[in-house]
């Protein structure tokens, strides 16, 4: 009865409100509800809502800083010399031409490795596989191997192929543990983008007659192709960016020729700029190459990232 | 078409599952050669003195190798990043899931997610030119590379992790439940912390022990700015040396197969299995504690 009689005198409060609840979208908008005598909550409210706005701010704004200050001391060291020479007087001067090929082959080797057997295992994951015990295990196996920290690949990339498979410090030691290492994030996109297609395509491709796997050869995957290769755009920055993964395996100090093939050892941007930032006996002087490398790496990553964000942007507008 | 061998179906089949097992094979074997280097060690110490060692000193001779102060150094620049990401990257994941204008959104996610895309090295590289100079000045210190320098910047790298799952969670919150409280006289914020955030709270949670997964798993940043002392800090603005930053900078001179080679390795094992046994409690938990319609809230 009391409660009631609570929730009367709250209604008759409300009644003089404009009521606004539903949106022309159809989802709610509650800002909109304001009750005259919790003024305070109003004020609580608002207070906490700024709060959160300040959260969101400060971690858009992290990448920014970041990124400002970086290309604020590191664009003046950028020219063609540097972009196109290799390091001369004892890593002091020079370009970092060969950490950018070295960058490259690394990441491109992973991918190479990685995107089949991303794409692979997503189609078992997304069109074949059944709920049940076994797909628990797999999915866990993924979700852990997407966990793992990104030096104990490193020790396993060591272990494993450079000492047990006797392939040395080299390019394809570290494109085999950077690709064990962006395999989950392949498999990830590449399942959201086989479930983005619509059921009805399968429906009718089966109605027609096809076999479950002309179904997914000829409609699944030509329509999510899109979705799949952004995910290996993302697979390739991620493991550009990477350096705990091919400090053992593949990276080097310095080496003085490219690299001519899969078994040579080989420079790469992140480890250049550890490199340089901590180890050489001129840490101050070479101040700006460091700078100099980290916008480039940055760019390399960055450039790839918002380019899947746009593309994948578009691609669910033209979805929904 | 359809006169297509029948086998050649099963065929198919069984090779993607074969593929899809990959991912599972991987782990395994990563177990299995991180366990062949590493348990040598149990040779020259026992797992107590390892794990529980106050002295890290590999090169000495005769060598000390007691983890217990990088296990310190990992735990505390873990727990003192969670201490400003978990709020920030909850926070942020409330705003852009429940309030904030579809314009705000579109500038401020993918934000979020190209600060996930920032190569390690290069946080570090930061927090090392341009963040320990200031902290040096401001507090007076001796080195600006310390356990707080490796917190913050570690904390904006767990930040998005813990951002993007909390926000899943957060928006697939049905919303009848939330018109239902708005219904019955709740505020917006109301509706948030005592509807919202409950119904949302194992995918948050998931997320967190992800982020702090992240953390401590993080190698380039802790290498870089945490200062390299191994010894247990006694304020927080002490040099540490977690786990991952004393297998990074030591492995190229720990000699092959060696003491300190299967040392280092052994530390690998407890840093996996630090982050194996977050990435099972966040699985476990989102897969227990999963909000189904809305019958269990």
């Amino acid at each position: 009865m009391n409660t009631l009689l609570v929730m009367n005198s709250r209604f008759a409060d409300i009644k003089e409100q404009t009521f606004n609840a539903i949106d022309n979208e159809g989802t709610c908008r509650m800002e909109k509800i304001v009750f005259p005598n919790n003024r305070l909550k109003k004020m609580i409210q608002t207070i906490f809502f700024s709060l959160f706005r300040c959260a969101a701010t400060i971690n858009a704004l992290a990448l920014f800083i970041v990124v400002y200050f970086m290309a604020a001391n590191g664009l003046t060291a950028i020219n063609w010399t540097f972009l196109t020479q290799p390091p001369t007087d004892a890593m002091t001067k020079g370009g970092i031409f060969p950490c950018i090929i070295g960058t490259l082959c690394l990441s491109l080797g992973a991918i190479l490795i990685a995107f089949p057997v991303g794409v692979a295992s997503a189609i078992y994951l997304s069109e074949y596989a059944r709920p049940g015990k076994i797909l628990r295990m797999i999915r866990l196996g993924i979700n852990n191997l997407a966990g793992v920290p990104s030096v104990v690949f490193g020790l396993f990339g060591l272990a494993f192929f450079v000492v047990w498979m006797k392939l040395g410090v080299s390019i394809l030691s570290g494109s085999l543990t950077l690709a064990a290492m962006s395999l989950p994030v392949i498999i990830g996109s590449t399942e959201e983008a086989l479930r983005a297609v619509p059921e009805t395509y399968r429906e009718a491709s089966l109605g027609l007659g096809a076999t479950k796997w002309q179904t997914i050869y000829r409609v699944v995957l030509p329509a999510a192709l899109p979705g799949i290769l952004t995910g290996g755009i993302l697979g390739i920055s991620r493991a550009a960016g990477e350096t705990a993964p091919i400090m053992f395996t593949a990276a080097v100090f310095y080496t003085p020729s490219l690299p001519t093939s899969p078994f040579d050892e080989i420079m790469a941007l992140p480890y250049h700029i550890y490199v340089l930032a901590t180890a050489g006996t001129e840490i101050e002087a070479t101040r700006h190459l460091q700078y100099g490398t980290a916008i480039v790496l940055i760019a390399l990553v960055l450039g790839m990232n918002i380019a899947a964000i746009i593309y994948r942007a578009k691609l669910r507008k033209k979805m929904s | 078409m359809s006169s297509l061998n029948p086998n050649k179906e099963k065929t198919v089949q069984s090779f993607f599952f074969m593929i899809a097992l990959a991912s599972i094979l991987i782990l395994l074997m990563i177990s299995i050669f991180l366990f062949m280097e590493g348990l040598p060690i149990l040779n020259h110490v026992s797992i107590k003195d390892f794990l529980f060692g106050e002295y890290w000193y590999p090169t000495s001779d005769p060598p000390d190798f007691g983890i217990f102060p990088l296990i310190i150094g990992s735990l505390s620049t873990t727990f003192v990043s969670a201490v400003l990401s978990i709020p920030l990257g909850v926070m942020t994941a409330i705003y852009l899931a429940e309030i904030a204008s579809a314009r705000f959104r579109e500038i401020v996610k993918p934000m979020v997610e190209l600060l996930a895309a920032l190569p390690s090295v290069v946080i570090g590289f930061f927090g090392m030119v341009v963040l320990a100079p200031i902290l040096q000045n401001t507090f007076d210190l001796t080195t600006g590379l310390n356990l707080f320098n490796a917190s913050l910047m570690l904390g904006f790298m767990s930040i998005p992790t813990i951002c993007s799952i909390s926000e899943d969670a957060i928006y697939s919150v049905p919303s009848n439940l939330k018109e239902a409280s708005l219904a019955l006289g709740a505020t917006h914020l109301e509706t948030i912390i005592r509807v919202v955030l409950p119904a949302a709270i194992s995918g948050i949670s998931t997320a967190v022990i992800l982020g702090m997964s992240r953390a401590i798993g993080e190698t380039m940043v802790i290498l870089m700015v945490a200062g390299g002392a191994a010894m247990v800090p006694e304020s927080i603005f002490d040099p540490v040396r977690p786990l991952p930053a004393s297998i990074a900078a030591e492995m190229a001179e720990a000699p092959f197969r060696g003491e300190h080679y299967a040392a280092l390795f052994a530390t690998g094992i407890v840093l996996f299995l630090f982050t194996f046994s977050f990435n099972l409690i966040a699985d476990y938990i989102s897969n227990k504690y999963r909000q189904v319609g809305d019958s269990t809230l």
